[in-house]
C-alpha cells in the first residue's frame, strides 16, 4: 500500500532569514519548491486548523475485531444521501414548483435536457436505495445490539433520521405533479388529518389551506429541498460525531477476550 | 458568590478582603448576572421577532376565509331525480386543472325518502350536489349507474344513492355542496359535511368522523362557513 503523504507534527516555523528550504524558497531550487508545494499547502492549512490530528483520529481510529461488511451500511446510506443532495441540486435548476408548470418542467427536464432522464432517474431510484440502506443499517444496529449503553442517544438520532428520510420521500413524491403524485399526496394529507384534535390543523398546515392549492406544491418543495435536508445534515453530523467518539461495537458472536466472571467482577467494582 | 474575588491578586493578607468584583454595598445581584439576564432577554426578543412572524407566515392559510363563489352548473332541466349528472366545478381558483373537482348533481327525490325516518325528506324543487371526495382519504368516487352506488377506486368505500356510507373504510357519508336555483340555473356553493343521518355540519376533511362527540375531536377549521 503506498504511503499516504501527510504533514508531520506541528512545529513553530523558523524565524525569517533562518529558513533554508521552504518558506520563500530561499536557496531551494524551483524543482524542490514545486515538489514540496502539495505538502506545504497541506501544512499551511494544518498549522491553522489542527485538522490533521482530527482527521488522523477519525480515520485511523481503532475498530473492534470482527468488524465486517455489515458495518458499511451506514456509510452506504451517507453516500446515498450525498448523491440525493447532488442530483437534487441539478434537478432544482430546471424544476418550477408551480401547479400549472411543475408537470411541464418535469417532462421538459426528462425528455429535452441532455442527460436529464439519467439525473432524474438517479434521484428517483437513489431515494429507494437510501430508504433500503437506512433500514438495513437500522436492522444491523438492532440485531448486533449496537444500540445499547452508551449508544442509546445515537439510536434516537438515527430514528429521527429515518423519520426525516421518510418525510423526504413523502414530500418529494408530490413534486412531479402527475396523477399519482397528486392523489398520493391527497391520501397522505388526509391520513394526517385523521389524528384527533390536532390532526385537522396539521393537515391544513401541510396543505396550506382546505384544498391542495397554489401554495401546497411550493410548501412541499421548500420542505423537501431546504428544511428537511438541513435537519438531516445537522443530525448526520451529530450521528457521526457520536460514532467516532464512542467507537463501534464488536459483532455479538465475537467471544469476550476475558472470562465472563472477570468481566462481571470488573463491572461491579 | 459573596466570596468571589477574595483571592484576587494584590489583596494583602490580614486586611479585610475587598468587595467582590462588580458589587456595590447591599446589592442583591452583581453586574455579571444582570448582564447575563439582560443579554439573554435581548437575544430572546430578537429571536422571537424573527421566529414568531415566520411561524405565523407559514400557518396563515389556516385562517383565510374560504367562501366559494356560486358557480352555475346547468339548467334545472338537465337534472333528474333518478340519476346523477357529473359536473366539473372549480374548488381552487387560478391553478388550472389542479383546482377542478367533480360533483354529482340530481333533483330532489321525495319518493326515496318518503317511507323512512332516518334521513331528512327531500322535495322536488331542491337539488342535491354530492362531492366526489371520498370520506375515507379523499380519492375521487364514481357513481356507478348499474349498482346505483358511489364506489371509491382506492380502498373500496361504497356509498348508497343518497351518499350514505354502506361499506368499506369511510367514516361518514359523502360531503355535499350547497345548491340554489337562480333564473332557471342550478348553482353550486360551499361544501359541507353530513352526519350519518345526513344532517348538515361544517365541512370536515376526509377521514374525520362527524356527529356527536366527534364534532369536538375533529374540530372544523376556524374559517369554515356554517352549514345550510
Amino acid at each position: 500500500m503506498p504511503k499516504i503523504p501527510r504533514p508531520g507534527p506541528l512545529s513553530r516555523p523558523a524565524p525569517p532569514g533562518e529558513r533554508v528550504n521552504g518558506g520563500n524558497g530561499n536557496g531551494a531550487s524551483p524543482v524542490d519548491v514545486a515538489k514540496d508545494a502539495g505538502a506545504d499547502t497541506l501544512g499551511w492549512i494544518d498549522e491553522r486548523t489542527g485538522g490533521s490530528s482530527f482527521l488522523t483520529g477519525m480515520l485511523y481510529r481503532k475498530v473492534p475485531k470482527g468488524t465486517n461488511w455489515f458495518y458499511t451500511l451506514g456509510s452506504a446510506t451517507l453516500f446515498a444521501f450525498t448523491f440525493q443532495a447532488l442530483t437534487g441540486v441539478f434537478l432544482a435548476m430546471y424544476y418550477t414548483p408551480s401547479p400549472t408548470q411543475a408537470y411541464g418542467s418535469i417532462t421538459h427536464l426528462t425528455n429535452d435536457v441532455w442527460m436529464g432522464e439519467f439525473v432524474r432517474g438517479m434521484h428517483k431510484w437513489g431515494a429507494t436505495v437510501m430508504i433500503v440502506c437506512i433500514f438495513l443499517h437500522m436492522g444491523r444496529t438492532f440485531f448486533f445490539g449496537a444500540y445499547k449503553y452508551p449508544r442509546e442517544l445515537n439510536w434516537v438520532i438515527g430514528v429521527v433520521l429515518i423519520i426525516l428520510t421518510l418525510v423526504m420521500g413523502l414530500t418529494g413524491y408530490l413534486l412531479p405533479f402527475d396523477q399519482r403524485s397528486y392523489w398520493a399526496t391527497i391520501v397522505a394529507n388526509n391520513i394526517t388529518g385523521t389524528g384527533p384534535v390536532v390532526g385537522p390543523y396539521l393537515a391544513d398546515f401541510l396543505r396550506a389551506g382546505p384544498e391542495i392549492g397554489a401554495t401546497t406544491l411550493a410548501r412541499f418543495y421548500a420542505i423537501h429541498m431546504l428544511l428537511v435536508p438541513g435537519l438531516i445534515i445537522a443530525l448526520i453530523g451529530a450521528h457521526l460525531y457520536l460514532v467516532v467518539k464512542l467507537g463501534t461495537t464488536a459483532p455479538p458472536w465475537m467471544k469476550a477476550a476475558r472470562p465472563k466472571a472477570a468481566a462481571r467482577k470488573e463491572e461491579v467494582g | 458568590m459573596a466570596d468571589e474575588g477574595n483571592d484576587k491578586q494584590g489583596a494583602p493578607k490580614g486586611l479585610p478582603s475587598p468587595d467582590p468584583a462588580g458589587y456595590f454595598e447591599g446589592e442583591s445581584m452583581n453586574r455579571r448576572a444582570a448582564f447575563t439576564i439582560g443579554v439573554q432577554a435581548i437575544g430572546g426578543l430578537a429571536g422571537a421577532a424573527i421566529v414568531l412572524p415566520a411561524i405565523g407566515f407559514a400557518a396563515a392559510p389556516l385562517f383565510e376565509e374560504e367562501d366559494q363563489p356560486w358557480q352555475a352548473v346547468g339548467s334545472t332541466s338537465d337534472f333528474t331525480p333518478d340519476t346523477y349528472q357529473a359536473v366539473v366545478i372549480t374548488a381552487v381558483e387560478d391553478i388550472g386543472e389542479t383546482g377542478k373537482t367533480t360533483a354529482f348533481i340530481r333533483q330532489g327525490n321525495p319518493t326515496i325518502t318518503a317511507n323512512q325516518t332516518k334521513y331528512p325528506p327531500e322535495t322536488s324543487d331542491e337539488y342535491i350536489a354530492i362531492s366526489t371526495r371520498c370520506a375515507h382519504l379523499g380519492c375521487p368516487v364514481n357513481f356507478v349507474q348499474a349498482a346505483g352506488n358511489f364506489i371509491c377506486p382506492c380502498h373500496g368505500g361504497v356509498y348508497g344513492f343518497l351518499g350514505e356510507r354502506i361499506g368499506g373504510p369511510p367514516v361518514r357519508p359523502l360531503d355535499r355542496f350547497q345548491t340554489r336555483v337562480v333564473n332557471g340555473q342550478v348553482e353550486v356553493g360551499n361544501r359541507f359535511s353530513v352526519t350519518n343521518s345526513l344532517d348538515p355540519v361544517r365541512a370536515r376533511d376526509p377521514g374525520e368522523f362527524t356527529g356527536g362527540v366527534w364534532e369536538y375531536l375533529y374540530p372544523p377549521r376556524p374559517s369554515v362557513p356554517p352549514p345550510p
